[in-house]
């Protein structure tokens, strides 16, 4: 009934028997207390659960734990290294781009996708690639700046020679 | 600093936890030996239940338990309303936690099943067999008051759970001598708030000492306290409520619901924590509603705009059952609102609220005041239509002028302080009106749709003082509290009774101490939402917390004010009156350089080695205040718009508005609070309402299917404010949680009917998408 997976996540290896339904979320959710991972519905029109699979970002409600088998994961509890926030979470937070938090996390990875594959958005590409994420509290203004700092940020650290 | 920290727009120190996903909503928390619930909800939206058989499901892996309705009947008491509306006639329905007999709506719990796993806990509900002899149903809430309606309560006649009326001046009078009148009949959909986390409670019952822990996701954890007690018998004082990180509410999470109490129920019987998650489509079904209003409203006017009269009748739908705080959201917060921020002599307003099968509704966002708004906005554009006079001339031609300190309007309030004209005429000089008008002339002229809409609007925040709760019946009190403590090293807790969930009261409660007291922010923290380490407090809705709690946490911070002069005085030996303050500093007059910091006089108090006669240890203080009044935020929002009348898509092409909320504490939150607003309400406009069919089946009972703002439909929200202070409040301050929601959708509403003028377009129901919006110029024959 149950079959083995191992996944990695936020760089740590992660062996366990599932139930070939589980999804990822609540594999991730179950697991070791990362919780940051959210799950705002049940048709993936929200978001909330968004993370990144092999360094792409998908929304772990609409993927099953066994299709993550050998994947690394990376939650939002992993994005900030070595005790210093990702460009995302410090924009999110230097700007307002978030009130109760909920969805966050998967907004933020929503955003690190569009960074990832259009490094200098304007503000409608940007309101374009976050259509697949619900916010309620912030009406999406705070989060567009959010972004459009944390790009700003990001490609002056590319220019500087930085990792970005 | 202190001077300057109150009104700056420094980040939130909610934040870091929350973009790390270091925060734990109920729904993070586990517990040992915790075991899941799944409710069985019911199918149908109205049906006798013959048989309920959970024997399967009691035999199936891992289930602990399964009860229907019959296992709770006698250990839970029916699930209050909390508004017990006077001179109403308020009928209160039975409203069982879970059915038994007949279940009233889609969503109505028939049993719950307690297992091992969430995943095996909704394995079972598959397997409960439930016998139900389906009855005819009625959702609308005009036609659940006709004769041959479904009803839906025994000895309740025509689903009527209240009337209610409220009336000013000779309003018959104004109607006979009116030159003119205009009349509309508009239906306030149906809305489902959609806070981003579902709802999810966590009960750990101790049947030793026979104590419960429970976390909820709630807007007001003492009320929910209360309300937890009186349904399951649990004295108060073993109880104890957390409202963890609560993932928004809207309103949505201030009812207490049936779904709470059986969680909790499963605890005090298996003696094992339990945690009950709600789903996306459970939460669309199961947790409270907005709006729901059929209006008739009709406008009396003189021939050169001056407003006379308004009369209307109004249905209000509140769903199977009556939610906590359902019967005030369409009277009190509705009907007082009336005459918005114009001198209007006579109004009078019928208010039938109606048991439908359908959800309960409760508040959501804005709660009465933006169907209120809505329909004297929709009227005073029909008027200027009539008398083909510019809509915000006949605005400004009824504009209540400003005042300071009260103004009695016909609805028995007293407004505290307002500036109307200041407030349009910024909004028109920032958005170029006149200019407006002409691109909008020449638009027309090329057979392009351009439409402004406009709406001023007044509100209720800060809802109290506590006598009126009882004059209205309201079952608890409207007083907030605060307690600030000052640790030995000058750190500062603060402890409030209200319960915020995400609109940021930790940073801006620290601002309000730090700019009374001279302490860095930095040095603040701010506790709430657990009801055994804070104050008793009434909640967070009505846009009330920094309106009443804000006002209690500024007192108590005079309060330290006063006694660290006290100590100041003593160890500077000089008298009280001799002392000057600033900025944290406490010093004789003219001698700033040799004072005591407030720090200083913390580590004094603490350690209590020197201080002055008959004064005691420690410097904390608490505060319960009672507002004299409410307070009254206002404001004036334009919308443009296009409209494609060969599509009947709507284009948004500019918001803007102006608010006057008072001085901001943070600017940026305020700014945060009128975005989200404005888009909830913009939401209503054009996108969002719950539907049900004719058999009560709701058909946008999923994310799928219930159109919910996304971020590429919007445009930059130009934000704009005044700055009128409350004279009542200590700190001025007036509320801003529910203006954006209270202004967008007529503003909104208005651009779309204005840009559809010209052809002949005069009425579209809500939400206007490009379907109903093409269907209405078709009917018109323009185009």
């Amino acid at each position: 009934m149950k079959v083995p997976v191992s996944i990695q996540i936020n760089g740590r290896l992660y062996e366990s028997e599932v139930e070939p339904r589980k999804l990822l979320v609540h594999f991730i959710r179950d697991l070791d207390n990362l919780t940051g991972t959210k799950v705002g519905c049940d048709t993936s029109q929200c978001g909330a659960c968004t993370v990144l699979l092999d360094g792409v970002a998908v929304k772990s409600c609409t993927c099953l734990a066994v299709q993550a088998d050998g994947a690394e994961v990376t939650t939002i509890e992993g994005l900030a290294q070595n005790g210093e926030l990702h460009p995302l979470q410090e924009a999110f937070w230097n700007k307002h781009g978030l009130q109760c938090g909920f969805c966050t996390p998967g907004m933020i990875f929503a955003s690190h996708e569009l960074l990832r594959t259009n490094p200098d958005p304007t503000d409608e590409e940007i309101r374009h690639g976050l259509e697949g994420n619900l916010c309620r509290c912030t009406g999406y203004q705070n989060i567009v700046r959010s972004v459009r700092e944390a790009a700003d940020i990001m490609n002056a650290d590319t220019q500087d020679g930085g990792e970005g | 600093m202190s001077s300057k920290i109150f009104g700056s727009g420094i980040r939130r120190r909610e934040d870091p936890r929350l973009v790390t996903g270091g925060a734990a909503y109920t729904d993070d928390i586990t517990l040992p030996g915790m075991v899941y619930a799944a409710m069985l909800r019911s199918p149908h939206a109205h049906a006798r239940i013959d048989d309920v058989d959970v024997s399967a499901a009691a035999a199936a892996e891992g289930v602990l338990a399964v009860y229907p309705g019959a296992d709770t009947e006698d250990a839970l008491q029916p699930v209050p309303t909390a508004w017990l509306l006077p001179d109403s006639d308020l009928q209160v329905a039975p409203y069982p936690a879970i059915a038994k007999d007949t279940v009233r709506y889609v969503g109505d719990i028939v049993a719950v099943v307690v297992a091992e796993s969430r995943y095996q806990a909704y394995d079972a509900l598959d397997l409960i067999a439930v016998d139900y002899d389906p009855l005819p149903a009625v959702t609308h809430p005009q036609q659940a008051t006709e004769p041959d309606a479904p009803q839906l309560h025994e000895g309740i006649s025509g689903n009527q759970a209240l009337h209610w009326t409220v009336a000013g001046g000779d309003i018959d009078a104004a109607f006979a001598d009116a030159e003119v009148v205009v009349k509309e009949r508009i239906v306030q959909q149906r809305l489902i708030p959609n806070a981003m986390e579902t709802r999810a409670a966590v009960a750990q019952y101790r049947q030793a000492s026979g104590e419960l822990t429970f976390w909820n996701t709630t807007q007001n954890p003492h009320i929910a306290r209360f309300i937890c007690s009186a349904v399951t018998g649990i004295p108060e004082d073993r109880l104890r409520v957390i409202a963890p990180e609560v993932g928004g509410g809207f309103g949505s999470k201030i009812a207490v619901y049936p779904a709470d109490f059986v969680t909790i129920f499963c605890s005090m019987r298996l003696g094992r924590p339990v945690k009950w998650t709600e789903t996306r489509s459970e939460n669309y079904q199961a947790t409270t509603h907005g709006r729901d209003h059929v209006q008739e409203v009709e406008l009396a006017a003189t021939k050169d705009g001056k407003i006379t009269g308004l009369r209307c009748t109004v249905w209000a739908g509140l769903g199977a059952y009556l939610s906590t705080a359902a019967p005030g959201i369409p009277t009190i917060l509705h009907g007082l609102m009336l005459s918005g921020v114009y001198d209007i002599p006579a109004v009078k307003e019928d208010v039938f609220g109606a048991y439908t099968n359908a959800t309960p509704v409760e508040a959501y966002r804005g709660a009465g005041r933006p169907e209120a708004t809505f329909m004297l906005e929709r009227l005073v554009d029909k008027l200027a239509n009539e008398l083909e006079m510019d809509p915000a001339e006949v605005r400004r031609r009824n504009l209540i002028p400003r005042f300071e300190d009260g103004h009695d309007v016909i609805t028995g309030l007293t407004y505290d302080s307002g500036d109307y004209p200041a407030a349009l005429d910024k909004l028109l000089d920032h958005a170029g009106y006149d200019d407006l008008r002409r691109q909008q002339a020449e638009a027309r002229n090329e057979g392009r749709y351009l439409g402004i809409g406009l709406s001023t609007y007044v509100e209720i925040c800060g809802l109290g003082p506590s006598q009126v709760a009882g004059a209205i019946g309201f079952q608890g009190g409207l007083w907030e509290s605060a307690i600030i403590r000052f640790h030995p090293s000058g750190k500062v807790h603060v402890f409030i009774g209200a319960s915020p969930h995400g609109q940021g009261e930790e940073t801006t409660f620290a601002q309000i101490v730090a700019s009374e007291v001279g302490v860095s922010p930095e040095d603040v923290r701010v506790f709430h939402g657990d009801t055994d380490n804070t104050p008793m407090g009434w909640g967070t809705y009505g846009s009330r917390t920094t309106a009443v709690g804000g006002a209690a946490l500024a007192l108590t911070a005079r309060k330290i004010k006063e006694k660290a002069k006290i100590v100041a005085a003593h160890l500077l030996e000089a008298a009280v009156e001799d002392i000057d303050y600033e900025d944290g500093n406490f010093f004789v007059k003219g001698s700033p350089d040799r004072g005591k910091t407030i720090q200083d006089i913390a580590l004094m108090a603490n350690v209590s080695w020197d201080m002055p006669e008959g004064v005691e240890s420690g410097l904390e203080a608490s505060t319960f205040y009672d507002p004299p009044n409410f307070t009254f935020p206002f404001g004036a929002h334009l919308a443009v718009v296009e409209v494609h009348p060969q599509t009947g898509q709507v284009k948004l092409e500019r918001y803007i508005a102006v608010d006057d909320c008072g001085p901001q504490i943070n600017p940026v939150i305020v700014a945060g609070q009128v975005h989200g607003g404005v888009v909830q309400g913009i939401g209503q406009a054009l996108w969002e309402e719950a539907v049900y069919d004719d058999s009560g089946q709701l058909v946008t009972g999923t994310m799928l299917d219930y159109a919910m703002p996304r971020a590429d439909r919007l445009p930059e929200i130009e934000v704009l404010s005044t700055v009128t202070p409350s004279p009542h409040h200590p700190i001025g301050v007036k509320g801003i949680g529910e203006a954006g929601t209270i202004a967008s959708t007529v503003t909104v509403y208005n651009a779309v009917l204005d840009a559809l003028q010209p052809l002949g377009v005069d009425s579209v129901a809500m939400p206007l998408t490009p379907e109903r919006v093409w269907r209405a110029i078709q009917e018109s024959g323009g185009d």
